[in-house]
């Protein structure tokens, strides 16, 4: 199989390279888009220089961070401290601003894992149910619950929970990350019970609706599969039902469900902002939402080019799992 | 008929199959009786939807239900009536002792497993196997189906093989158990004319080697002449006419067969100079939700007569190799 596997390979490698260089394009449109962010929507100066300030420290003030060059050169610097991780300090805080999102970053992180991991295993595991049975009470319930899923808004879901089991219950802490442990770079509250018990809440509340969704894609997945002349193949082999529908059918199934799950990852990631403020979650999206309130302006640019990237990396690995799951992507 | 008991491995005796919908309830099979000798070929012919697939997922109990149901008659292999079995002793006949090839070769293998791993499922599920034992036949038993290369091939995956090489790998599969009947639903119909007949060749050769009884399920009497040793004919989910091959071909009694026999185009007769049009059945096969009162054939038939449309005729000897279900040929 030797000489066969090289053009199969020079395929895939080029097909990425085709997706980075693409990547690369979105990301200059965003860079463009921020830098317009950055530069028009109200005076950088009168943020940074204070509202007191004198003409002439305006003027050293806008000298100093090179506000008074023309706009493409602004942009082209712009451009270079991009690549460099560069976007400035915050007016707020005077740290730098990537450092800022950075020290966020692990704790949005977990809390959109555990939550995309909890929509896919449940989510995949229901919709099974669902399919195999689609008259039982079961899944009944479960697909009026998928509804619910879909429609109620996440901050709803949240304050739900929160009065069920922080305050009825008073099983589960409702606000913050809990006891964290440093590990290297990273800060990480998985490792102890307290961080587990209080990651279950805002997980739950930012699954809901990828949940109600993955369950949806498997039983129409499923109810697709079954039919298929290959399903009755296994069926005539003589394989147990568990074979046939958690190996035979379910590994087609869920071909598009990883995908999905995949690019909602990306979009958890860069979107928990309600989750994370209605549990006081000491993630990027609490930090995007005060540095608004705040017009942090290095701080909100930095967070956009941070999750852009983000995202395209997670599409791109998506693309690569796909082909992966997919012998015929793999080949063709 | 000539069909000697003790050689009997399979009878069918007056299966009914139903299906329920909302238009009312399909008789898809309504009291077929027919029998499968040891090692001999059983041709089963008919238009679509005259019941012969069905018959043979009645066979397997790959009927899906709902909304089809086997209501009545029996299946008779090895002392035991296959349609009083639990699913779980039906799974090990399934694959083991009576195993099916479909029409499409194309999509009748999971297109998401290698061609080995799906062979070896039924090493490792019926003979006990160890994986590496079961690959080991597997690439032996494609060399048995011709297919070059096997070890390479085993590798593959379906969508890297040809319609005829794929429908190898489904007889190979069919077959590792070396089953006592191998059920061919339409096993050559999908695939090109000059691939046709090597399978016909494969699939007879292998009968011989292994011994196995096949039930040939086919529309196209030239198949049936090239490979059966009897003949059942199916129309309405009923059987018509059944005989020796030579028998049939040489001493056709039913009109249906007849219609059958000359709606087969042959091969230079237009070149011969007479632009004969090709001889058809003329009308439609009845809807199974409106069957005719009498004889089901009786509105297609050039020569029905008033007994016809009263009362049906049953199934009746002509002679030890020869039964048909007509009024022309039974005294009345």
């Amino acid at each position: 199989m030797g000489p066969r596997e090289r053009p199969q390979f020079t395929t895939m490698a080029s097909y990425i390279l085709r997706r980075v260089l693409q990547g690369l394009l979105v990301l200059l449109a965003v860079s463009f888009v921020c830098f317009c962010l950055f530069r028009y929507t109200g005076d950088p100066v009168l943020m940074l220089a204070g509202k007191y300030a004198t003409q002439e420290e305006r003027e050293m003030v806008r000298h100093a961070y090179g506000l008074d060059q023309p706009t493409h050169i602004q942009y082209i610097k712009f451009l270079g401290g991009a690549l460099k991780g560069e976007f400035g300090k915050s007016y707020v805080s005077q740290v730098d601003a990537l450092d800022t999102i950075l020290e966020r970053f692990p704790a949005t992180f977990e809390l959109a894992l555990v939550a995309i991991l909890i929509s896919f295993a449940v989510g995949v595991g229901m919709g099974i149910v669902v399919s195999i049975w689609p008259k039982g009470c079961v899944s009944r319930i479960l697909m009026s619950g998928s509804l619910l899923g879909i429609s109620i808004p996440t901050f709803l879901t949240g304050i739900l929970l929160v009065m069920l089991c922080s305050v009825y219950l008073e099983i589960l802490p409702a606000f913050g990350r809990g006891d964290t442990v440093q590990l290297g770079p990273w800060r990480t509250g998985l490792l102890t019970l307290d961080g587990l018990k209080h990651i279950i809440l805002p997980a739950l509340t930012l699954s809901s609706y990828q949940l109600a969704v993955m369950m949806r894609l498997t039983r129409a997945g499923m109810r697709e599969v079954m039919g298929e002349e290959y399903i009755k193949t296994a069926w005539a082999k003589g394989l147990s039902p568990a074979k046939v529908i958690l190996k035979h059918a379910l590994r087609n199934v869920l071909i598009p469900v990883v995908t999905i799950a995949g690019l909602s990852f990306g979009e958890l990631i860069a979107f928990s902002i309600v989750t994370e403020t209605i549990f006081q979650w000491p993630g990027m999206g609490n930090l995007l939402l005060t540095s608004i309130f705040e017009t942090d302006q290095p701080i909100i640019v930095t967070y956009i080019m941070l999750t852009s990237c983000i995202i395209l990396f997670i599409n791109i690995l998506v693309d690569l799992l796909y082909a992966v799951l997919n012998p015929k992507i793999r080949y063709n | 008929m000539s069909i000697d008991d003790k050689n009997v491995i399979l009878e069918i005796d007056g299966l009914q199959t139903y299906f329920y919908s909302s238009e009312g309830v399909a008789k898809a099979v309504d009291g077929a009786s027919f029998s499968l000798s040891k090692g001999k070929v059983l041709g089963v012919v008919g238009e679509s939807g005259c019941g012969k697939s069905v018959t043979a997922q009645s066979v397997m109990r790959l009927v899906p239900s709902p909304p089809g149901k086997i209501v009545g008659g029996r299946i008779m292999f090895d002392g035991k009536d296959l349609t009083k079995l639990s699913m779980a002793e039906m799974r090990h006949v399934r694959g083991d002792r009576i195993s099916m090839i479909f029409q499409e070769p194309m999509t009748s293998l999971n297109p998401v497993f290698t061609i080995g791993d799906q062979l070896s499922e039924m090493f490792m599920l019926h003979r006990g196997m160890s994986r590496k034992d079961a690959l080991d036949a597997s690439v032996e038993m494609l060399a048995r189906v011709q297919i070059p290369a096997p070890r390479a091939r085993a590798r593959e995956y379906p969508h890297q093989l040809s319609g005829g090489m794929r429908q190898r790998a489904m007889i190979a599969m069919a077959l590792s158990c070396e089953p006592e009947i191998l059920i061919a639903d339409e096993p050559t119909t999908a695939l090109d004319v000059t691939v046709q007949a090597q399978i016909l060749d494969l699939i007879i050769k292998l009968k011989e080697d292994f011994g196995t009884a096949v039930e040939m399920i086919t529309h196209d009497l030239g198949v049936i002449a090239e490979t059966a040793d009897s003949v059942v004919v199916m129309y309405a989910g009923r059987v018509v006419e059944q005989a020796d091959t030579v028998e049939l071909f040489e001493n056709t009694l039913h009109p249906y067969t007849r219609g059958l026999l000359d709606s087969t185009p042959i091969l230079g007769r237009r070149t011969a100079g007479k632009f004969e049009k090709l001889n058809e059945i003329k009308g439609m096969v009845p809807s199974l939700y409106s069957l005719p009162k009498g004889c089901k054939f009786q509105e297609r038939c050039p020569k029905a007569m008033p007994i016809c449309s009263e009362r049906e005729p049953q199934l009746t000897e002509i002679n030890d190799s020869h039964a048909v279900r007509c009024w022309l040929h039974i005294p009345h």
